[in-house]
């Protein structure tokens, strides 16, 4: 185990070196083109009518008016779409509002024109009669026993899992080790409480958008803002009833996703516009329907109870969730799931019995966020294991090292732990934390931990070896920005010892790449990057059966020499890869192709462990874990919070690229400040109150500390390539339960909800002790 | 559609001339009548900074821009920046920083920044970061941009 100081290294690219991503060539020239920045000959701009009401049915539509409009070629209702439902756990979802609409702000009809202006005014021409049902505009409404039912079909809809749908509950999971209810009687300290967190906004630079094209027959040629092309093609095709093989699923460079891009956003309406149109369409979201249509993180209502013996063992924690779901279920039933997954924390806790309820309501879709679910359940925990310790005159290092899990340990329910750093991330943090700070005052720190995993579904990758033996690299990622294409031609490069830029990365396409599940839950860099490595290992045992002829030598006898050749050991003489390829090519064998496809299928439940209903992810694990310190200022006046120094470690088995992993790491900080302190969107009754950047507050340049350390842990996990684990997602975890914890250690007050704002801090500042509201 | 206007500019060093409605913003004129498309429409309010350009050497917001209010001035984007030498180095610190994940925001970033270096060629941190404060990031967590430009600053300096 090692702890890497990332430096700015730009030599060949090998893994461990922080080669610069070459698409940073084209961005700082302005010259990468995003959805918005692609036009086609003959492109039409599409724009959207959304649902003035939260739960409404529709009587019918009056066209006449908007199809008159200067400009108007087609437009689309619910009556163009069929009966085709999407969704990723749960098939609930047309292509546009279809006899209902569920939320304000759902598409119910889409306008194709030949500009954006032109379109947009005659969105507002269309008449439709709405029949007003009454609203659900919490859970806790939408499980009452009169309350109107969202979904009426709810019993008939395809659901991939066990998900025990009923009324307007989406799905309800339950995860139980060990018996949690004769667990109590064996602790000497208990902690309880009722936490809820907020809505959070994904505010991904780049609006959501798409662009549909149609050829001669009929084929549908579709490049959009995505995580995933293939769930683009999938969500698509099932919403529309296309065949997969008639939908072609492209990618431009993308503004950035953070989950909110995984599942469908507006392709499905972009395509039917462009079959309708029968002329490509072009459809981008202004930031104020990528607030209302999208999707947004979940927010939580967390019953947190935890249990331990005077010393400071963890005996016992029971947890239990309400989560919203919004209108549609989209990826809510995984990420409920998650939460429980996740709520016990990286500890060993005998009794843990969690047990969660997704309830549908009349709000935007509540879906994937960075994080995935895990936040929401760790500012619950993490402040109870603080809690304990505090009873116990134990500080937040030590006991959460008394009660860590361990490598070979197993998580939750059963997935086996492979590597571990987390000790190490606490001591890095701890080191560097120690003592008072520059000027001698006393920190206010608060610290929290977590894992996160990597493992998940499947994926593949093609690399081929060009004639003058350079190499192209197809895996169907798509990289959002955060440099998967540059750590997979790392991982290539590293496999084929050749320098980083004699790897070109293909943009991905549903008709050349390989299934990628998408660009999310951590996944790439571990599912992926195995796909390179041993499709780049077949290269080259291929070039290795040429070399041997060519050499007339042994196999066993070869080696792979840096910069592409191949050689006799203790012999001089070699042959280059542009010999071997060139042979492949044009005389013996034929090109030089390997690929690797695989899926995750370590199961997430062992059975002789644990009981689990509902689980929505049967094959899940690879954990990643990481330590966060923070140290806040609070201002007494306004209760305001601000992070003076911040201390985040990550165990990511082996950083392929160090500087891209501290990005991640800054990142994810920030996003989490925002998520801890400020950020939050506020509904109106059923309108959401602030769907723009002026009532929207995200961190500027001037809301974040200097002073935010990063330490990268590599403890080389067995299952990845070169040691490799996911990075995504596990910086922003820990923040809103690390900063509440500095913020109990400033003001001794325990703050139960989020955001942090000024106003409940003042109010714990004002009466210690109590628990704002 | 509506009724077009001619308009006289230079834009990026060459004088053009334009049609554009008389209601249109300079981000519409720029992106759907020129296809100068390194400006983009992060929000369209004044608000993220990932539309901004530079007018009589002046950043301005292009969604806020009435491109009516552009006739005879000077006019420069990201594709006219290509001979600047400070810019320059402000892309190479950009590049090898870190300073640039998704990129929606980097042309906005980097005409903020070298609005900055004209204005203030030694800025200290703060000031940067002052600087930057009209150009939102959701990626990267500001750190390694204003690492960028601080370090661009001080190698323009010597």
């Amino acid at each position: 185990m090692t702890l890497v100081q990332p430096a700015p290294v730009f030599l060949g690219g090998a893994v461990g070196q922080s080669v610069a991503k070459p698409d940073n060539l084209e961005k700082v020239q302005g010259r990468a083109e995003y959805i918005a920045d692609l036009y086609r000959p003959g492109m039409l701009h599409g724009a959207i009518l959304a649902s003035p009401h939260a739960h409404a049915r529709i009587r019918g539509y009056d066209l006449t008016e908007a199809m008159a409009a200067p400009g108007v070629v087609a437009i689309i209702t619910g009556d163009d779409v069929g009966d085709g439902r999407m969704g990723a756990f749960i098939k609930d979802e047309h292509a546009i509002a279809r006899g209902k609409v569920l939320y304000v702000g759902e598409p119910v009809a889409a306008v194709a024109a030949r500009t954006e202006e032109e379109a947009r005014h005659a969105c507002r021409l269309i008449c439709v009669d709405y029949e007003e049902l009454p609203a659900i505009l919490t859970p806790e409404a939408g499980l009452a026993e009169d309350a109107p039912i969202l979904h009426e079909d709810l019993a008939s809809y395809v659901k991939i899992f066990d998900a025990g749908s009923e009324g307007n509950l989406a799905s309800r999971t339950q995860l139980i080790e060990g018996d949690v209810d004769a667990a109590w009687a064996e602790c000497d300290v208990i902690v309880e409480g009722e936490f809820t967190t907020q809505p959070q906004a994904h505010v991904s630079m780049e609006p959501c958008g798409a662009l549909a094209d149609i050829d001669a027959t009929g084929r549908v040629t579709l490049w959009s803002a995505n995580q995933s092309v293939f769930r683009v093609q999938a969500n698509v095709c099932e919403s529309l009833g296309l065949p997969m093989s008639k939908l072609r699923s492209l990618t431009p460079r993308v503004g950035a996703g953070f989950g909110n891009k995984m599942e469908p956003h507006i392709q499905p309406i972009t395509v039917a516009l462009a079959i309708k149109a029968k002329r490509p369409v072009k459809l981008i979201l202004s930031r104020e329907e990528d607030f209302e249509m999208v999707r947004a993180r979940h927010p939580y209502r967390v019953r947190m109870k935890t249990g331990a013996k005077s010393d400071g063992t963890l005996v016992a924690r029971e947890c239990e969730v309400l989560a919203d779901c919004g209108a549609f279920a989209d990826d809510s039933p995984g990420v409920l799931g998650y939460s429980l997954l996740m709520c016990g924390g990286p500890y060993r806790i005998p009794h843990l019995k969690a047990s969660g309820k997704l309830v549908y309501t009349n709000k935007l879709r509540f879906g994937a966020f960075r994080g995935f679910g895990n936040p929401q359940v760790l500012f619950a925990g993490e402040q109870q294991i603080d809690q304990i310790g505090e009873k116990l005159g134990l500080d937040p290092f030590a006991i959460r090292r008394k009660n860590m899990l361990h490598e070979g340990d197993q998580w939750f329910v059963g997935p086996r732990i492979g590597s571990n750093g987390l000790g190490l991330c606490l001591d890095a943090v701890e080191q560097a934390a120690k003592g008072p700070r520059a000027d001698g005052s006393p920190r206010n720190f608060g610290l929290a931990v977590t894992a996160h995993i990597s493992g998940l579904l499947g994926t593949g990758a093609i690399v081929r070896m060009l004639e003058d033996g350079t190499i192209s690299l197809n895996t169907g990622a798509t990289d959002i920005g955060q440099g998967s294409d540059t750590v997979l031609a790392q991982i290539c490069a590293e496999e084929l010892k050749l320098p980083f830029d004699h790897v070109v990365v293909a943009s991905p396409d549903t008709d050349g790449s390989p299934y990628n599940w998408g660009t999310t839950a951590s996944r790439v860099t571990y599912t992926t990057g195995r796909a390179v490595k041993g499709a780049a290992k077949k290269v080259v045992d291929q070039a290795m059966v040429h070399a041997a002829e060519m050499l007339e030598c042994d196999i066993d006898d070869l080696e792979l020499r840096e910069g592409g050749r191949i050689g006799q050991r203790n012999a001089n003489s070699d042959v280059t890869f542009a010999q071997i390829s060139g042979r492949a090519h044009w005389a013996v064998g034929g090109p030089l192709v390997g690929s690797q496809t695989l899926v995750f299928d370590e199961p997430t439940h062992d059975p002789k462990r644990a009981i689990a209903l509902g689980l929505p992810f049967p094959r899940i694990g690879v954990f990643s874990f990481a330590a966060l310190g923070v140290d806040v200022d609070i201002d007494e006046t306004s209760g305001q919070v601000s992070v003076h120094e911040a201390w985040s470690a990550a165990d990511v088995g082996r950083a392929i690229n160090p500087r891209l992993v501290e990005v991640q790491l800054h990142g994810g900080f920030v996003q989490g400040l925002g998520y801890a302190l400020y950020e939050e969107m506020v509904w109106d009754g059923a309108r959401l109150a602030n769907p723009s950047l002026m009532d929207y507050k995200v961190p500027t340049s001037r809301d974040v500390p200097d002073a935010i350390h990063t330490f990268i842990i590599e403890d080389p996990e067995p299952t990845g390539p070169f040691g490799a684990k996911g990075a995504g997602e596990i910086g922003l975890n820990t923040v809103p339960g690390a900063i509440a914890n500095a913020v109990a250690t400033a003001t001794r007050t325990r703050h139960l909800h989020l955001p942090l704002t000024g106003e409940r801090v003042l109010a714990g500042l004002i009466t210690p002790g109590t628990t704002p509201d | 559609m509506a009724k077009k206007t001619l308009y006289s500019l230079t834009l990026n060093g060459e004088e053009i001339e334009v049609a554009s409605s008389a209601g249109a913003t300079l981000l519409e004129t720029l992106r759907e009548d020129l296809r100068v498309l390194s400006s983009k429409r992060g929000c369209n309010q004044g608000v993220c900074g990932a539309c901004t350009v530079l007018l009589d050497d002046k950043p301005v917001r292009a969604c806020l821009t009435l491109t009516a209010h552009c006739e005879g001035r000077k006019l420069q984007t990201m594709e006219g920046m290509g001979g600047d030498p400070i810019m320059a180095t402000l892309q190479r610190h950009m590049v090898e920083s870190g300073g640039v994940q998704c990129g929606f925001c980097t042309g906005g970033v980097l005409i903020s920044a070298r609005n900055l270096l004209s204005e203030d060629p030694s800025p200290s941190r703060e000031t940067v970061k002052t600087a930057l404060s009209g150009n939102l990031c959701r990626c990267t967590g500001y750190r390694t941009i204003i690492d960028a430009v601080c370090g661009a600053a001080e190698e323009l300096a010597q």
